[in-house]
């Protein structure tokens, strides 16, 4: 149950303003990609644009192909809402729905395709969600509080619980950790390292000691200066772009040199 | 070498702080004593008709005999201008938050609002003069195929002057207070909530479902009240409007009477006792008033847990 992506000649636009420019990657099944990439670099806005997310902001729109699994994204006739109950996401700041009970956040995406679900099928679902994202026994005895009420680290993981009830094909995380603290952050590391045995995981971090642990190929994006659009550098093994990487510029910024 | 003392302070910027202090305090307390004024006002000028002999009041038979019909008219009265308006006000708002585009939403925005500014004298007149003539054939349809009905009894009134045109009046004039009132919760929804709905393959509609009236409903419940409110005070509009009578059951033909109504058509003349009778009938509005806002209060706050306020 997972599918890889492939991205070509896209081009990305807010209105007018060209914001990435000319990205081609292909992202393999059943594996964790980081996106890294000083602010700004578009590394977020792309992203966005392989669930069609980017469409909430008004004047965005994209050109070129994301093929998953060889099905354009962004053929005619695609429902975006179709795209997202099939490549799920993850947002930097943990964002369960605050007037539902830990429970119903993990059915929350379920319920939405009107799937008639016994009681029991429901309780086994959200046990195998929670487990999944490392969760069930710290909430097992408070299903029905609010979901807010859980620790930051917490939460991202019933957030992570709720994208994988779905049963997505993708997972996208966009800086999944940047508001947690370091413990919260390892928990929630382990579990990228046990999603992608099921799942194809692209993670946009800001941490690069984050990308060296979890990824296993990395994408350097850089942006030639504000107004610029934002390019994809390099693509290649984890282990390439900490090391041995080709570009100068990706060079300068896993050594710290810059961004 | 000068050394700055910990005990000597800045003399004007305290005496800021202590006079601002001060201000909002005496400010707060005002709103304590006026509220509590108006009650005093009410309930010392009421007791001579609460304590009066039955024979005595208007009616003749006792100071609950008088108020409760008019008590259930003004209910009947606010709830049928909710039950219109609600709907109308939450889809309006909605619209205007997550639908429209943004020109057009700033545009119908700006019209809604502007209902509120119309003065209630002129709803009532065109409520009179124009709206009850119209809508009597209406009630005439009503009275011959759902007359079965005890609210639709027939024969429905010729000059269409009725409890349900007073609370069709009533419903536009508190449409624009709940559709503003809902409007500004609906667009303070977290990005964050309709992203997350979003990012789960909701479409448009169950994304509103999921984020953003869950979000909103403590304040929709506090826009309704605040409708509620102005519903039950209305007082020209009612009064121009609604050709008062007995309390009737049927909503199409005339009579009922709402507290407010009853209040401003005979004030003027009464003296004595009736005076009395009629700011009595003011502390039951009063007390009824008091007592929506606190059932409101309690059904938000019995959701606090879930809120996101935490």
């Amino acid at each position: 149950m997972s599918k890889r992506i492939d991205v070509k000649d896209l081009n990305v636009y807010y209105g007018n303003f060209l914001a990435v420019e000319d990205v081609s990657i292909n992202i393999e099944a059943k594996s964790v990609t980081a996106f890294i990439g000083p602010s700004g670099c578009g590394k977020s806005t792309f992203l966005r644009t392989l669930n069609r997310m980017h469409e909430v902001l008004p004047g965005a729109r994209v050109e070129g192909e994301v093929l998953l699994d060889g099905d354009n994204l962004y053929g005619p006739g695609v429902d975006p809402v179709t795209v997202r109950s099939q490549i799920g996401m993850v947002f930097q700041r943990p964002n369960p729905f605050p007037t539902m009970s830990i429970r119903d956040n993990v059915l929350a995406g379920v319920k939405l395709n009107n799937q008639k679900m016994s009681k029991g099928e429901a309780d086994a679902l959200v046990e195998r969600s929670l487990q999944g994202a490392n969760l069930w026994n710290e909430v097992k005895d408070r299903l029905e509080k609010p979901g807010s009420g859980l620790s930051g680290g917490q939460q991202q993981r019933l957030c992570i619980a709720r994208a994988i009830a779905v049963e997505p094909q993708v997972i996208l995380m966009d800086e999944p950790c940047s508001a947690l603290d370091p413990i919260s952050t390892l928990a929630v590391e382990d579990l990228i390292n046990e999603l992608k045995d099921q799942y194809t995981v692209v993670i946009v971090t800001h941490n690069m000691q984050q990308a060296a642990r979890v990824s296993d190929k990395t994408a350097f994006f850089n942006i030639a200066g504000t107004g610029k659009p934002g390019k994809l550098i390099e693509f290649a093994e984890t282990s390439t772009i900490f090391n041995n990487p080709s570009q100068k510029a990706t060079e300068d910024y896993v050594s710290g040199r810059f961004g | 070498m000068t050394t700055t003392s910990l005990t000597s302070s800045r003399g004007a910027g305290r005496a800021g702080d202590k006079v601002f202090s001060g201000a909002t305090l005496a400010a707060g307390c005002l709103i304590l004593a006026v509220l509590f004024g108006v009650a005093l006002f009410l309930v010392i000028q009421a007791i001579p008709a609460l304590t009066a002999p039955a024979a005595d009041i208007q009616g003749g038979k006792g100071f609950f005999a008088y108020i409760w019909p008019i008590v259930v008219g003004t209910l009947i009265a606010a709830v049928i201008a909710l039950v219109i308006a609600t709907p109308i006000a939450i889809g309006v708002a909605l619209f205007i938050s997550h639908y429209a585009p943004r020109r057009l939403a700033s545009g119908l925005g700006y019209v809604v609002d502007l209902l509120a500014a119309i003065p209630s004298v002129i709803y009532g007149a065109w409520g009179a003069a124009f709206l009850a003539k119209e809508i009597a054939p209406a009630y005439d349809w009503l009275a011959a195929n759902m007359g079965w009905l005890p609210i639709f009894h027939g024969p429905a009134s010729a000059t269409g002057k009725t409890i349900l045109t007073a609370g069709i009046v009533l419903s536009v004039m508190v449409l624009p207070i709940i559709t503003s009132l809902s409007r500004e919760i609906f667009l303070q929804t977290p990005k964050l909530h309709e992203e997350a709905a979003l990012a789960l393959g909701a479409t448009r509609w169950e994304m509103i479902k999921m984020a953003v009236l869950p979000f909103a409903r403590p304040g929709i419940i506090s826009a309704v009240m605040l409708g509620l409110g102005r519903a039950l005070g209305e007082t020209m509009a009612v009064a121009l409007v609604l050709s008062s009578g007995a309390l009737t059951a049927s909503l199409i033909q005339s009579g009922n009477q709402t507290i407010a109504a009853e209040i401003a058509l005979n004030f003027p003349e009464a003296s004595g006792l009736k005076v009395s009778t009629l700011i009595a009938a003011g502390l039951v509005l009063f007390v009824i008033t008091l007592a929506v806002n606190m059932v409101a209060r309690w059904i938000i706050s019995r959701h606090k847990e879930f809120s996101g306020a935490n």
